[in-house]
């Protein structure tokens, strides 16, 4: 019922995608959407293509995975072409009664939605190759400068990768006490949508009280082990750049400078 | 009701790479009154056999028959099904959710469209029945013990009158007066109400105690169904399978092997003991 949600949809295999330090990926993907911003042409767009399908192929990650991937953009997508397509003002090329297509719009809209699909291919193939708690260290790592402003960086990172780690257990839970109610006549399915929220009562409140026995018995094993927090506190496998990460930086650098370049000069 | 299985197999995640079978090709009877043990390891296919009783599994391939009717039929009233064939989950207190026990028990019944005062008519059955004391009626379900608000559970699957009550490991996590009482109750209430029981264990001593016949599963298909002695003959087979015999068993099993007469094939405690006492007596 509810296994057809998939979220951290990590793809196992040993690329070197998979092998970088989970901070290059986080850099390397925030700078990829700017690169999108900074390039406004075909020729950016080229380039911007001819990165992604490196990485891809790189990353070893079948194609058919990364399509799934965009299955759920694919309303967003035709929301955004629909709208630029038909309300942007300029030269009128086709006209349907009321509805109008200008050049302008025409390329608006076909470069949004590459723009898009880029930006959905390129952040899902972070997810793709970096497992979540690797992510969540990264994340950590990157964001430590902010302790300064007492920001509880550790923390947040932590309840990052427990919030993570407890969704495949929730669902199942989901799961198991939806049909448990099914067995007792419940019904999930049908009946105008006032009942339909009545319905969920029996699938919520045993769900709530099980998410929270979770949460004590997790904060219990924690003390148990006398966590305190982040202040001290070393880690098992610390994140250490390597040769090929640096690489992938000045990789990363390069074609950032090119987009820039692209973008901004040539153009 | 008489429910029959015929060439039935599940398969998980079908059409992905994920694909694996929980059940293949499995073609059982189960007879009206009957109480019947399914044994089995974990992700042997226990689980998903029992939810397609009910209908909460539709088989990937195969029929599953009650009263001679196909339950994934498209006019069949599942509902009703699910009414006769109670299901009563792992953990089952881990579904309670209304604010007191005889309302939470209510909820089937009013499921089946009963009315409040019938509903609870039935409510307050099935709690006498689970043998729950009339104080804890109106408390809320969360202040009750672990075996108490097990009972509560079971309570609230039999007010909805089923036919067939199968139980998925109804003594897990208990203690062991929490265990003997759920089992005689269980017990009961076949006796008494001549209902049909399927009682899915890990415990080979509570299900050769109670239980007329075994099936056992493996890998998705069944190995063994018949008597406990006729199972339980095959204990070394069994082990293999990450599977055993009771304890007497493998005490009556050496004492024929070391020469002393007694019954190899019981299965229960007392009928070791009365097969021992027998033998010595005539010694004396």
């Amino acid at each position: 019922m509810l296994k057809d949600i998939t979220l951290g949809q990590y793809y196992q295999t040993d690329s070197v995608l998979h092998r970088l330090d989970p901070r290059v990926k986080l850099a390397g993907t925030f700078l990829y959407i700017l690169s999108l911003f900074i390039v406004a042409d075909a020729r950016g767009y080229v380039v911007a293509f001819v990165f992604l399908a490196l990485c891809v192929g790189l990353s070893q990650v079948p194609l058919r995975f990364i399509f799934r991937g965009m299955r759920s953009i694919y309303f967003l997508l035709a929301l955004t072409i629909t709208f630029n397509l038909f309300l942007t003002p300029g030269e009128e090329i086709w006209r349907f009664h009321f509805l109008a297509i200008t050049r302008e719009g025409a390329r608006t809209a076909s470069l949004m939605g590459i723009r898009l699909i880029f930006l959905i291919t390129g952040s899902s193939l972070m997810t793709f190759t970096t497992t979540p708690n690797q992510l969540t260290d990264g994340l950590e790592r990157l964001l430590r400068p902010l302790r300064l402003f007492h920001v509880p960086v550790h923390e947040i990172a932590m309840m990052m990768s427990i919030a993570l780690r407890f969704i495949p257990i929730l669902m199942e839970e989901t799961d198991k006490i939806m049909k448990a109610q099914i067995a007792r006549g419940a019904d999930f399915e049908s009946g105008s949508i006032m009942q339909r929220a009545r319905a969920l009562v029996p699938l919520l409140v045993p769900l709530f009280i099980s998410a929270f026995r979770r949460a004590n018995d997790l904060a219990l094993a924690m003390e148990a082990r006398c966590y305190h927090g982040g202040e001290g506190r070393t880690k098992m496998k610390p994140l250490k750049y390597a040769g090929r990460d640096l690489g992938a930086y000045g990789i990363l650098a390069g074609y950032l400078l090119c987009c820039i370049v692209l973008g901004r000069w040539i153009g | 009701m008489s429910i029959r299985l015929e060439h039935v197999s599940y398969i998980y995640d079908a059409d992905t790479e994920m694909a694996h079978a929980a059940l293949e090709d499995v073609d059982l009877e189960i007879a009206d009154g009957s109480f019947i043990g399914l044994i089995g390891h974990t992700g042997s296919g226990k689980s998903t056999l029992i939810q397609h009783l009910n209908g909460l599994l539709t088989p990937t391939a195969g029929r599953v028959l009650v009263d001679g009717e196909d339950i994934a039929g498209k006019k069949y009233d599942r509902r009703a099904l699910r009414a006769h064939v109670g299901l009563v989950f792992q953990y089952p207190e881990h579904q309670l959710f209304e604010e007191t026990c005889l309302a939470d028990v209510c909820f089937g019944p009013k499921n089946l469209r009963l009315s409040q005062t019938e509903a609870e008519e039935r409510a307050r059955r099935a709690l006498q029945q689970v043998g729950l004391d009339e104080q804890y009626y109106k408390a809320s379900p969360f202040e009750l013990s672990g075996g108490q608000k097990r009972r509560v559970a079971i309570a609230g699957v039999l007010a909805m009158d089923p036919r067939v009550l199968i139980l998925d490991e109804p003594t897990a996590g208990l203690d062991p007066s929490g265990r003997a009482e759920i089992l005689t109750l269980i017990a009961g209430l076949h006796r008494e109400m001549g209902i049909t029981v399927i009682l899915v264990s890990h415990s080979m001593e509570d299900v050769a105690d109670y239980c007329g016949r075994l099936i056992v599963m493996n890998h998705g298909r069944v190995a063994w169904d018949g008597t406990p002695a006729e199972v339980f003959r095959h204990y070394q087979a069994l082990e293999e399978i990450g599977l055993a015999a009771p304890e007497v068993t493998y005490i009556m099993r050496e004492l024929a092997a070391a020469g002393i007469p007694v019954d190899s094939e019981a299965t229960k405690l007392d009928e070791a003991v009365n097969s021992i006492l027998k033998l010595w007596r005539k010694g004396c």
